[in-house]
């Protein structure tokens, strides 16, 4: 079938690696993100997948084939651009039939003119109309099949170029950040749309974005990259509450994660930013460590102490059913942010002392290169956690 | 799903799979190679046969004594060289043709400018205004010429009979030494303002209207302020191209001598194009005709290599 | 201050100008077309008026088409200069879509000898291609007035420019899609650059259409004769002094540009001012 395998890929541009080994499992009927900024190297992969760019090194299976080497045309795969990239001279209709014409038609029958009286072609051309036509009933764009792209909005366009791909009917859908070029609220539309075509066909998609809603709100899982390596590889819920990587910890969320630098002493505390945490498990005393704290772990208690953040607030933005509380606390380089449910959240005003509460299984830790420390009950605290979401 | 299965990674590649990858790597290269050079090849082929080719033996030819036609010739060094310059009537065609050139480079240049300005400076017939005097750049310059001769002709010509008309001397334009080489200049001007007009009003388009309302807050609202504060100084770059493009239209003016004077009367109408063309088609001394050709190429490579210069000039100005 | 008034005046003054030097400029068309209308009389008698005293015309005009061989001129005309945009677009197309889409070793060498051949006079090569078209034994045919014109360097760069201007994806989707080179070149670059493809057509076949030098060396045949040359013939050899005729032949051989040109202007300014209007 359909399932990917990528080993230990490297691609290099005149000698500046953009990807170093990276190796990925896609399995079939999977959608799979790959999360990066840009830069990150993602599109570079998505591209050696469809065979538009070679890689240095490692192989690329689709199927049980190895495909290296082998012509995009060859790969059963089917591409939908930023750009969209389609044709601008032809119509709707024409842009949609193209690569089903050049797979169905031998090149005399392609001709111009000629090709036509070539036995059998009438057949041929009729069956990829009615494919065309269905496949742009199914996307809603039936009645703009006479029309040029010119003369399309962005989203009938985004359709189209989905359009073109859906036709050959592959075995695996490469997206490279197909929403980007929307405005914000055709993109959720779309976003929906996409996730209903992957049920829809059952084949394998990967796409490509910079976005993070995108990521955590259409894949089945999500691969992040950064500057050409693979950080992490997890379904969106666990990449966000249990990242690998300090990286991975940093791009995935909004507003940011704070981080503390800290150093652990005797007894399982960490200080920091004038207070101390209790940190469970066994890691060494004297490790240096940073404390991941999401914004939303934050919860306001009467006075400070262990496991409490002191500051003045410096911004308070309100988010309609939530507030971002910036805090300004002495012995840290950056406000530290809170997001606080706007309904438990007295006055804030600028200016007044705040403590902010945190519970010790909801801090992440980071060693000095960046790994991800995990203590005993972490497994337990996700479980709590999913358990505090569902009430 | 577990992090063991959800990362899976397979065993690395061993250095059998490395050797596939490379060979993949190869075989895509070979493939692009092969498909641009089959792509390319035709217009390689006759670049080099049309253009290179020719080029070397125009160079060749003209180190030879070689008259076309003759079964024998022998290397003469830079004889025809010597023999061009030493020569009356090349002196002459060259010295007409720089005279040429520097009475329809400005004449073309003003005039083009002037009227791309008028244009510019309202709204209503541009397309007009511009096609009219865009028309004699792409009417066929030997039909054209003809209809000039009848124009410039001594007694029922028009021209003369308005001078005449108007109590001024007349002339026999064409036949005259003295007025041959300014009427085909200004025939050079007639064809080619257009063309310069053309590029000013391209040029003027590209002005950021910014530039005239910063112009107009710092006081400069009078139209020949502007001119000189913003319109002007912006066209710069594009006036050394017109000049440049014009220059070379001017040097390569043939059609209006072959068909209109023949070079004469005596040598004064003469100019380089009419005479490479006489030396080595018409007198058949195709060692000398060569040398001419040389001559005249490297006049026009010199400006070329100007106009790349400009152009380059041009670019670090946006 | 510029007033409502002064306005209205720079007004009349811009079209009184440009009205003036427009009539300067039309001058040598509408006294072509003058004379082809007067009888030889008329023309002796040399007025000012447009309008002959008697219409002579159609005299002119048959002499023009009858005397000479001017039908067969345009004919030749449009044969050449069809020939030779059709074949340096199929030449010129698929090599600029190599230099601005491919990679390719030799590629900047390419380039290179693209760049140089674009700066080389083509009057200055026509002494070696006419010994070439002779050693081959094609001069005095229609092939000597269309081989040195097959490749156009120009063409080969204003097509890669625009081709460069074509978004990679587009690319990428085609060869997804299952075309091979040859085809992306016809079917979606083509296409796409149909703007540029256009206005190089115009380009060409104006500079043909109207190319005195290089016909005058490569053919003799009056039967082959493209208009410029024609009609510099039938200037020579029969009319002489016999303006009417001479003027009735030169605006049949101006007209059809002239009315090409009026009637898609933008296309022939873009064509004829090339990569410079930009």
């Amino acid at each position: 079938m359909s399932a990917i395998t990528i080993e230990k890929i490297e691609k290099s541009f005149c000698a500046t690696p953009v990807l170093r080994e990276v190796s990925l499992s896609i399995a079939d009927g999977e959608f799979l993100t790959l999360l990066g900024p840009s830069g990150c190297g993602k599109s570079t992969l998505l591209r050696i997948l469809a065979g538009l760019e070679v890689q240095t090194g490692g192989s690329v299976s689709i199927g049980d084939r190895v495909v290296d080497g082998v012509r995009p045309k060859r790969r059963d795969v089917a591409m939908v651009f930023q750009s969209y990239a389609l044709y601008p001279h032809m119509t709707v209709a024409q842009n949609m039939a193209l690569p089903l014409r050049m797979r169905r038609l031998s090149s005399w029958q392609r001709l111009p003119l000629l090709g036509r009286f070539m036995p059998g072609t009438n057949a041929v051309v009729e069956e990829i109309d009615k494919v065309v036509m269905r496949t742009a009933k199914a996307l809603g764009i039936g009645h703009l099949l006479a029309r040029k792209p010119g003369q399309l909005s962005g989203g009938q366009r985004q359709r189209v170029a989905v359009g073109r791909a859906m036709v050959r009917e592959p075995a695996v859908f490469l997206m490279d950040e197909p929403l980007s070029n929307l405005d914000a609220k055709l993109r959720v539309q779309m976003r929906a749309e996409i996730k209903e075509l992957h049920h829809r066909l059952g084949v394998t998609f990967v796409y490509v974005t910079h976005d993070q809603s995108e990521a955590m709100t259409m894949s089945d899982r999500v691969a992040v990259m950064l500057d050409g390596e693979l950080l992490q590889v997890a379904q969106p819920q666990e990449i966000y509450d249990d990242p690998d990587d300090r990286r991975v910890a940093e791009f995935i969320g909004s507003p940011k994660i704070n981080m503390l630098d800290a150093r652990l002493r005797e007894g399982g505390l960490a200080d920091t930013a004038g207070t101390s945490f209790s940190i469970a498990g066994n890691i060494g005393p004297g490790t240096a460590l940073t404390l991941g704290i999401r914004p939303e772990a934050f919860h306001l208690v009467d006075a400070g102490g262990r496991n409490v953040l002191t500051g003045a607030v410096r911004l308070v933005e309100h988010m309609g059913s939530d507030l971002y509380v910036h805090l300004d606390v002495p012995g840290t380089d950056h406000p530290v942010v809170a997001r606080l449910l706007a309904e438990r959240a007295p006055q804030i005003a600028t200016g007044q002392t705040l403590h902010l509460g945190v519970k010790p299984e909801r801090l992440l830790l980071f060693s000095a290169d960046g790994k991800r420390l995990r203590h005993d009950h972490h497994r337990n605290a996700t479980v709590l956690r999913i358990k505090e979401r569902v009430q | 799903m577990s992090r063991a299965a959800s990362t899976a990674i397979k065993p690395a590649g061993s250095s059998a799979d490395r050797h596939g990858t490379r060979k993949a790597l190869r075989h895509h290269r070979l493939a692009e190679t092969f498909a641009a050079w089959s792509l390319a090849g035709p217009a390689l082929v006759l670049l080099v046969v049309l253009f290179f080719l020719p080029v070397f033996a125009i160079f060749a030819i003209a180190l030879t004594d070689w008259q076309f036609g003759a079964s024998n010739l022998s290397f003469v060094g830079l004889g025809n060289f010597k023999e061009v310059f030493a020569d009356e009537g090349f002196r002459a065609s060259l010295v007409n043709t720089i005279l040429y050139v520097v009475i329809v480079v400005p004449g073309t240049i003003v005039l083009g400018l002037t009227i791309a300005l008028l244009i510019e400076s309202g709204k209503s017939c541009r397309a007009f205004y511009r096609a009219i005097h865009f028309l004699p750049f792409m009417a066929t310059l030997t039909a054209m010429a003809i209809a000039w001769e009848a124009l410039l002709h001594p007694t029922i010509g028009l021209v003369n009979q308005t001078l005449a008309g108007l109590g001024l001397p007349t002339a026999n334009w064409l036949r005259d030494e003295n007025t041959v080489l300014p009427a085909l200049a200004m025939i050079g001007i007639w064809q080619n303002l257009g063309y310069a007009m053309v590029l000013f009003l391209a040029g003027l388009k590209s002005i950021p209207q910014d530039l005239y309302d910063a112009a107009d807050i710092d006081g400069a609202d009078l139209w020949l302020d502007r001119l000189r504060t913003v319109t002007l100084p912006m066209l710069g770059p594009v006036t050394m191209f017109v000049f440049i493009v014009v220059a070379l239209k001017a040097f390569e003016t043939f059609d209006t001598v072959q068909v209109l004077t023949q070079g004469g009367p005596g040598h004064a109408s003469e100019m380089l194009l009419y005479t490479l063309y006489r030396e080595s088609f018409e007198y058949l001394r195709t060692g000398y005709g060569a040398s001419v050709a040389v001559v005249f190429l490297s006049i026009v490579v010199a400006l070329t290599l100007i106009q790349a210069r400009v152009m380059d000039r041009k670019v670090h100005y946006q | 201050m510029s007033t409502p008034h002064s306005q209205g005046l720079s007004a009349v003054l811009r079209h009184c100008v440009l009205l003036i030097t427009g009539a300067l400029i039309l001058i040598p068309f509408v006294w072509m077309v003058s004379l082809s209308i007067k009888p030889p009389g008329e023309i002796f008698r040399a007025s000012f008026s447009f309008w002959p005293q008697q219409f002579y015309g159609i005299e002119n005009y048959t002499r023009a088409l009858t005397e000479a061989p001017l039908p067969q001129y345009m004919l030749n005309g449009v044969f050449v200069c069809t020939m030779i945009v059709v074949l340096q677009i199929a030449v010129c197309a698929p090599a600029a879509y190599a230099l601005a889409k491919l990679d390719f070793p030799g590629k900047n060498l390419l380039f290179a000898m693209v760049l140089i051949a674009l700066i080389l006079p083509h009057e200055v090569l026509s002494l070696p291609l006419f010994i070439l078209g002779y050693q081959i034994g094609i001069l005095n045919t229609y092939a000597a007035l269309i081989f040195p014109y097959v490749v156009s360097p120009f063409g080969i760069f204003l097509f890669r420019q625009f081709f460069k201007t074509i978004p990679d994806d587009v690319i990428h989707a085609a060869r997804l899609d299952g075309l091979s080179e040859l085809s992306i070149v016809w079917k979606i670059m083509v296409p796409m650059a149909l703007p540029a493809i256009i206005a190089f057509g115009i380009f060409s076949v104006v500079s043909h259409w109207n190319s005195l030098f290089w016909p005058l060396i490569a053919v003799r045949d009056q039967s082959l004769m493209p208009p410029p040359l024609g009609i510099m013939a039938f200037k020579n050899e029969e009319a002489g002094n016999d303006y009417g005729p001479l003027m009735a032949a030169s605006t049949l051989v101006v007209a059809p540009l002239i009315i090409a040109f009026l009637s898609a202007q933008r296309w022939f300014v873009e064509g004829l001012t090339g990569g410079a209007v930009k």
